[in-house]
């Protein structure tokens, strides 16, 4: 195992939006294969423009980043796409084809898979978040916690190496985020969560860090980083009331 | 919520439900052709043609409740029509004491027949065909695919943009906004700009959606039932049934 690339390196990427506004600042982290990492931080700290960069939607400005070994540029960004599957915050900017079972082909599709090829994409990856009821309905016809699992299903179709997730379990009632937090922890891919679900973040994930201001604060165990209630503080992060990371047993690494 | 298109189909698996939806297209626009270019005067060829829609509408499923309802779609061209014999000149008749032009009461009937079954050919469409085959249909007939991907979208959208209407209407209500003259529409005009950003700007986050799956710039194409044979033959049957009674018609 001892040449096996690093799931995902990002290297000292700096970004600013045209408007001049400073999003990431000389960002570094790296991300083992079959890794489960949440990435932790206040609103605007760059959380989500760090994953529009891990395939390739904003484009890079400065740094670098790698994916298995493969570094994103204009060449090989159709590949990069499928190994990274994102998962985007509002779950209807990504569902947006008239049907859930043309919107899970849409990304088999592009990648230029045959008609049979993409249908068994469709089953399996509905069958893996446990909708393939949904195959004929519309996406928005769907209840908050369905869509995010279609969602999912979109991006498992690719069969992605690595799954980045933009607050999966944001305006979800407390049972669907019981179910969307099962369904994560069932599927075996290096994943990348983003969120300010902290208990989330400490049952899914070994490891957290924190980024604010555009830089990476924190990198350590999950445990770890939320027993440090100044550090928390400090970026705006809070635990919910009465919650201990101490008193709840550590998820196997 | 469902949006209007939701109202319009008939769930149901008759015969004409299980047509490819690009036949489906072809044969009521043929249909519709066919009707248009029916001369006024051909009452008969009217008639047989309104048999033809009906009979569609019955296999489709529509109740006659359901059927009438949805005529009601034709009644702004209907209120318009009523108008013509009363203004129309020419010769006149006398119909409860009131003088009506000749002539405008052909002009009248014309205008009423047509968008009546013109009418009745889409709602048997409508009625059989979820949006998302007729838009897959568009697509099969080759109509450009920056079209179809339009109509996708805005069939996608639709509702979506509705409800934030909503909201944002509902918004102004709570914080006491009553428009009852039109000084008062201020809020309503910027709200419609602040609508049309927002639009935009998920189309930005749809279109880094699509991206993120490898999207290249035109629509991949997917697996679908294409058309059989007898589907083109049974809906191109009424097609060629109104085209055949127009062309009788004017022969004679």
């Amino acid at each position: 195992m001892h040449s096996t690339p690093e799931s995902v390196a990002v290297e000292d990427l700096t970004f600013s939006y045209p408007n001049g506004h400073a999003v990431l600042d000389q960002l570094s982290m790296t991300v083992k294969p079959g890794e489960k990492v949440a990435l932790l931080g206040p609103n605007g700290a760059g959380k989500t423009t760090l994953a529009l960069h891990l395939n390739g939607v904003l484009e890079l400005q400065a740094g670098s980043i790698k994916v298995n070994g493969i570094p994103i540029n204009e060449d090989n960004l159709s590949e990069i796409r499928r190994r990274v599957g994102m998962v985007f915050q509002n779950a209807d900017d990504q569902l947006f084809m008239p049907t859930v079972r043309e919107d899970v082909a849409f990304g088999p599709a592009n990648l230029g898979l045959t008609k049979e090829q993409q249908a068994e994409r469709v089953r399996e990856a509905l069958d893996a978040v446990d909708a393939i009821d949904f195959v004929d309905r519309t996406p928005h016809h769907l209840s908050g916690g369905e869509k995010r699992r279609v969602a999912i299903a979109t991006v498992l179709a690719m069969h992605p190496d690595v799954l980045v997730l933009d607050e999966p379990t944001s305006g979800l009632d407390p049972f669907g985020r019981r179910e969307l937090a099962n369904l994560l922890k069932s599927l075996d891919l290096t994943q990348l969560v983003i969120t300010h679900d902290l208990p989330l973040a400490l049952e899914l994930c070994p490891r957290s860090v924190i980024i604010s201001n555009g830089r990476v604060v924190a990198d350590g165990p999950t445990p770890e980083v939320l027993a440090d209630s100044q550090l928390l503080a400090a970026h705006r992060l809070e635990l919910p009331y009465g919650f201990s990371p101490a008193a709840i047993a550590q998820p196997e690494p | 919520m469902a949006g209007a298109h939701q109202h319009l189909l008939l769930p149901g698996t008759s015969p004409i439900h299980r047509l490819a939806p690009e036949a489906k297209i072809v044969g009521a626009f043929l249909f519709a052709v066919g009707v248009s270019i029916t001369p006024r005067t051909a009452v008969w060829a009217f008639a047989l043609n309104a048999v033809v829609v009906a009979l569609a509408m019955r296999i489709t499923g529509y109740r006659v409740r359901q059927a009438v309802v949805r005529f009601a779609a034709v009644l702004p061209f209907v209120g318009f029509a009523l108008f013509i014999p009363l203004i129309a000149g020419g010769d006149q008749t006398q119909v409860l004491g009131i003088g009506l032009s000749i002539e405008g009461l052909w002009a009248s009937w014309n205008v009423i027949a047509k968008a009546t079954l013109g009418t009745g050919a889409s709602l048997v469409l409508a009625g059989s065909t979820p949006i998302p085959d007729v838009v897959r249909g568009l697509g099969r007939l080759r109509v450009p695919t920056v079209i179809v991907s339009i109509v996708a979208f805005m069939f996608r959208y639709l509702d979506l943009i509705v409800e934030e209407m909503a909201r944002v209407r509902v918004a102004m209500t709570a914080r006491g906004h009553d428009p009852r003259w039109l000084w008062q529409a201020k809020p309503i005009a910027t709200s419609a700009g602040a609508m049309f950003v927002r639009s935009y700007e998920r189309g930005e986050r749809v279109h880094g959606a699509m991206l993120a799956r490898g999207f290249t710039g035109t629509m991949p194409q997917m697996d679908h039932r294409a058309a059989t044979l007898s589907d083109w033959l049974l809906s191109a049957a009424a097609g060629a049934i109104s085209l055949s009674l127009a062309t009788l018609a004017l022969l004679t």
